[in-house]
């Protein structure tokens, strides 16, 4: 019988000759990437690890440190990474939000496991991995043991047909995909069909990182020539990536026409039967716009939020904040002039961090406030005050409403 | 831990998720001042009337978003188990490797009212409102993940194979010390 990706690589490294929904399978995991929040309480050292070579440290969720109880927790990681001999320490200066710095240094590779203390770590999905984000103590676990277990759930196959216009990125697929469909909880998602080749490698991600947001398990993507360039370029090899079989079982099969989609936006709460085209929400005002995040902090969104800003202002009232994903996301922003455009158009350049996506430090809401972002999460209260409104949209939405003021889609700023 | 786990039930609804639970400026507090937080805004004030020994029963999708380990959080309660329709598998997980007993149960939300006392098994998937004098099964989760709720989570398994500390084993099944040495998520 024909396996589904995640089902052929849980069978490989299982070391099984088929495995599917209902098993429960013990896998070995490739690589293991712990962030800085873990040793920001207190990190207790383990005698021993697994294998250093399989482990990963990404500062990046509260960095530079915005608290005292954050501070302490640098100097553990340090001290950790040097006595475990850990070379993927991507400290303050290297570092970035884990899901882009896995990108940017091939962690995330085709056919593999990989496990991250971050729920968005189903980005890596993009990458043909099955990628995800467990519990602090389950990550621990893996660091000590490397591996883990999973219940192998039933999976939604995608089929994209048709080509991705201009003015569609991959956040308007995924909100147009959640306000469709709903939640996938213990449901397994995948990406695939002719239309995929039209869907560049940053907008695979944004889409692979939201599938939390619907509660799936994994998301991931079909392996195509776009991967492979993308691997090529990034210096990935010896990969062994793993594709669904013409006759694998799927709970549903989806199409979605990629030509017949425009700018989406999601109301505040959550994205599942919640959005609508921008083009049908009215006239709704902003206090803030938020472009950032390991869903869209990427540099591509970083160049069309510059494309949509230069020559512009954002509007009296409104703030706009643009976090880069990594500090190399940063640098080659700011080599190519984005950085500059976004500033000049009066809008706030911070550097790389989670920051305000989970209402941590930097860009928290008040009440009464209301933001449009284009970052992972929109419950209540997940910015900052539970009596703000966040709307989610694509970073050319975003930056197109930031000027305007109200929530607006880019083909009505630009000309 | 015990696989069993009996007590008055505190009814909540679908989609309640992780951040409604265990909020970014909870993350700011240690666990025990955390958990003082635990639904702030669904609920206002629960944290002071909730138990020790007292069940939180949901409705689907229990649990979407976050790593963060609201299930310590629970444990910092002392509520005894988690009862939902359907949960979120990430929170699902940090419940097992926390220790802490949870059974999904469809339409627990209508068989279960506030304040009814009850009494759920991991071991055989039995469960009973005493109040309402209604009974039945689930299926039984497989062994490996009962063994692990059994241990008290992964954190105390780790001493026994000598990863930490075996004198750590036991002061590990006190969910807010595991919670601390592991560290937060996001």
């Amino acid at each position: 019988m024909g396996m589904t990706i995640i089902e052929k690589i849980f069978a490989r490294k299982a070391g099984l000759d088929a495995v599917g929904p209902g098993d429960t399978v013990v896998v070995d995991i490739d690589m293991t990437v712990l962030i800085d929040l873990q040793f920001a309480t207190m990190w207790m050292e383990p005698l021993k690890i697994h294998d250093p070579d399989k482990l990963a440290i990404v500062m990046d969720h509260a960095v530079p440190a915005p608290s005292l109880k954050d501070a302490a927790g640098g100097p553990r990681a340090r001290k950790f990474a040097a006595q475990f001999g850990i070379e993927r320490f991507y400290d303050v200066g290297r570092h970035g939000i884990c899901h882009q710095v896995i990108a940017e240094n091939g962690l995330a590779r085709p056919g593999e496991v990989l496990a991250c203390t971050d729920s968005h770590t189903c980005a890596g999905g993009a990458y043909n991995t099955a990628a995800r984000g467990l519990g602090p103590a389950e990550v621990y676990s893996i660091m000590c043991t490397g591996s883990t277990w999973f219940q192998v759930a039933p999976t939604v196959r995608y089929e994209l047909d048709g080509v991705m216009p201009d003015s569609v990125s991959g956040k308007d697929v995924f909100l147009h995909i959640a306000d469709a469909y709903g939640d996938a909880a213990n449901l397994n998602l995948e990406y695939g069909g002719v239309g995929l080749a039209s869907v560049p490698m940053h907008d695979r991600r944004t889409i692979a990182t939201q599938g939390a947001e619907v509660s799936a398990d994994f998301s991931t993507f079909e392996p195509d020539e776009v991967l492979t360039a993308f691997l090529d370029e990034h210096g990935v090899t010896g990969y062994h990536s793993a594709s669904a079989d013409s006759d694998a079982t799927y709970v549903d099969v989806r199409h979605v026409d990629l030509a017949a989609l425009e700018p989406y936006v999601a109301k505040p709460g959550t994205v599942s039967n919640n959005g609508v085209p921008v083009s049908r929400l009215g006239r709704q005002r902003i206090d803030q716009a938020f472009i950032g995040s390991c869903a869209n902090g990427q540099l591509e969104d970083l160049a069309i939020a510059a494309n949509v800003l230069r020559g512009k202002s954002v509007a009296p009232g409104v703030r706009l904040l643009v976090t880069p994903a990594s500090q190399a996301v940063y640098r080659e922003a700011m080599r190519r002039g984005y950085l500059q455009d976004i500033a000049d158009a009066g809008g706030v350049v911070t550097n790389s961090t989670c920051g305000a996506c989970f209402g941590y430090h930097m860009g928290v809401v008040g009440p009464g406030e209301v933001c449009v972002t284009s970052s992972t999460r929109n419950f209540t209260g997940r910015m900052g005050s539970t009596e703000a409104e966040i709307f989610m949209a694509s970073p050319a939405t975003v930056a197109a409403s930031a000027v305007a003021g109200y929530i607006t889609d880019a083909r009505s700023v630009t000309a | 831990m015990s696989l069993t786990f009996s007590g008055k039930v505190w009814v909540f609804g679908d989609d309640l998720n992780t951040d409604a639970m265990y909020p970014a400026f909870a993350m700011k507090m240690d666990p025990p001042e955390a958990a003082r937080h635990v639904f702030y805004d669904v609920r206002p004030g629960w944290t002071d009337e909730v138990s020790p020994g007292d069940v939180v029963v949901a409705g689907r999708n229990f649990g979407v978003g976050s790593s963060r380990p609201v299930a310590a959080l629970f444990n910092e309660l002392g509520v005894a188990g988690l009862v939902a329709e359907e949960f979120n598998s990430l929170f699902f997980r940090n419940a097992v490797n926390a220790g802490l007993p949870a059974m999904t149960l469809p339409d627990a939300t209508t068989l279960f009212a506030d304040g009814d006392t009850g009494t759920f098994d991991l071991s055989d998937g039995t469960w009973r409102n005493d109040t309402a004098g209604k009974s039945g099964s689930v299926p039984r989760l497989p062994d490996l993940i009962l063994d692990i709720i059994a241990e008290g989570g992964v954190m105390p398994r780790l001493a026994a194979k000598g990863f930490l500390p075996a004198e750590l084993g036991e002061i590990l099944r006190s969910s807010t010390v595991a919670m601390r040495g592991e560290g937060s998520g996001a």
